[in-house]
């Protein structure tokens, strides 16, 4: 773990994997909770977590370099379940990538336990882990000029939603009615970093 | 509606609502956004008998035209500009009675970029995870200002200001930005971390809420790979692959793949905000406090 300064008062933390920082997230959040850690931002992303609005980041930085983050508990808490077809633009070029048919995606797919590992991009665009390296896509050689809200894509190791529709270099392997954000909702966010999601399924008209 | 209210008679160039923001949702993706030049606005909410919360109108290079539905006290700050009321002129930076119906212009910039406007009560559009501003990243907030928006006020809660004129800086000739370097110089060669801070840049037409961009010497990478997203502060200078330094203001993605070179000192921002494109603007590396 690495603690890079980031201007006066952040912090940019370093891990060496996507686990770590989902890890370190958590234990960040902890602390925020018991009342041990003043912080206004706390932004964890692919191999970092930022701590913006710190009154005395050097201190933070040397405590937390030589501290011990537990692994994420497994938590008691229900995964969100999105409904979706399998019916994207760009599934038959995933199938071709992952070297299985379209129909095996889905299943693939769909057996995935994901986590929210970040948010970014756009409110309420989580950035989804869980499928095995082997299955990493790159992204379009194009991006798409508009992607509809609720496309379900893959991009790199990571399966995103689109809350609204937005221009997107993703794989298009599916559609979900689900609201991924509104902001006269509480919480706005359908998911959040460290949000657990099962992807379920259903009839394709 | 209430009669408290302002109806936007020439929207200008861009003119939107803003006031602190909404800081503490990075985490999902939303931008903090709120008012580019702080002070200004704090001032002209001020000279109004406004908390510093209220929401105001920020204008670009040409200011606004509105009529309110009610007497109100307004006061005009940021960019320094001709106000008038009926065609009257009447003073900037200071408090001044609008009557119901009349019509107040907010002139263009005579140097400068953002115009601020308080109006007493403050603009009480629907706030959206505690903010009214308008993000112009993602979309939160009201949209900005078209020519017959009607904009609701709320109720004034202070007294105006007794002052005459208020002192403000002004627009920069020359952006000097503080920096401190990192947390991603390491992703430059040295000859480009010594262009960056030495070499004189001009603001980028291109430059917007979301960034100040800059144009001048490219800066030269020393690892080509790519950066895994990470989480971006305002002020922060990312540098795209064009290798042009651009400056994180408030509508600022949360997160970004190019590395960020250094981050901007919060004071000098609002400065940055006012700066018109072809301004000179040198990076001056200090010492982390």
């Amino acid at each position: 773990m690495r603690a890079l300064p980031v201007g006066d008062d952040a912090l940019l933390v370093e891990v060496s994997s996507g686990e770590e920082a989902q890890a370190l997230h958590t234990e960040l959040l902890r602390r925020r909770a018991e009342g041990t850690l003043s912080v206004r931002e706390i932004v964890p992303a692919a191999r970092t977590v930022l701590l913006d609005g710190l009154a005395d980041p050097a201190r933070l930085a040397s405590e937390l370099t030589t501290s011990e983050v537990p692994p994420v508990p497994r938590r008691a808490r229900a995964a969100v379940e999105l409904p979706v077809r399998y019916d994207g633009p760009d599934l038959a070029d995933v199938a071709a990538h992952w070297g299985v048919s379209p129909r095996e995606v889905a299943r693939i797919h769909a057996g995935t336990e994901f986590s929210v590992a970040f948010c970014g991009f756009a409110p309420g665009f989580g950035y989804l882990t869980g499928l095995p390296q082997r299955y990493d896509v790159p992204r379009r050689a194009t991006p798409r000029t508009a992607v509809p809200a609720g496309a379900v894509a893959l991009a790199g190791p990571y399966t995103g939603v689109y809350p609204r529709s937005s221009p997107g270099g993703w794989q298009l392997i599916g559609t979900t009615d689900s609201v991924l954000w509104d902001h006269t909702r509480v919480p706005a966010a359908l998911l959040s970093p460290g949000t657990r999601v099962r992807f379920v399924p259903v009839g394709s008209s | 509606m209430t009669d408290r209210a302002l109806s936007v008679v020439r929207a200008g160039a861009l003119t939107t609502v803003q006031d602190l923001g909404r800081p503490g949702h990075a985490h999902l993706g939303v931008p903090r956004s709120g008012a580019l030049d702080g002070p200004a606005a704090a001032l002209v909410n001020r000279l109004v008998g406004n908390a510093p919360e209220a929401a105001v109108l920020e204008t670009t290079l040409n200011g606004c035209t509105v009529r309110p539905r009610s007497t109100v006290t307004v006061a005009v700050g940021g960019a320094p500009c001709r106000v008038t009321v009926d065609g009257r002129p009447v003073p900037w930076g200071a408090p001044v009675r609008v009557p119901a119906g009349s019509l107040l212009d907010v002139g263009a910039a005579d140097s400068g970029v953002r115009g601020y406007v308080g109006v007493s009560g403050g603009v009480a559009v629907e706030p959206v995870l505690g903010s009214r501003s308008t993000d112009l990243l993602s979309g939160l907030g009201p949209p900005p200002l078209t020519d017959g928006t009607v904009l609701p006020l709320g109720t004034p809660t202070g007294l105006h200001a007794r002052v005459d004129v208020a002192p403000q800086p002004a627009p920069p000739a020359e952006l000097v930005l503080r920096v401190t370097l990192g947390p991603r110089d390491d992703w430059f060669t040295p000859r480009a971390v010594r262009a960056f801070t030495s070499r004189v840049y001009r603001v980028s037409p291109a430059s917007n809420r979301i960034g100040l961009r800059t144009e001048g010497p490219a800066l030269e990478r020393a690892l080509a790979r790519e950066l895994p997203s990470e989480g971006v502060v305002l002020g922060a200078v990312q540098v795209p692959p064009d290798g042009r330094p651009v400056v994180f203001l408030a509508d600022h993605p949360t997160t970004g793949g190019y590395p960020v070179i250094a981050v901007v000192r919060a004071a000098d921002l609002p400065a940055a905000a006012q700066a018109i494109p072809g301004t000179p603007v040198r990076f001056v590396a200090v010492r982390r406090r």
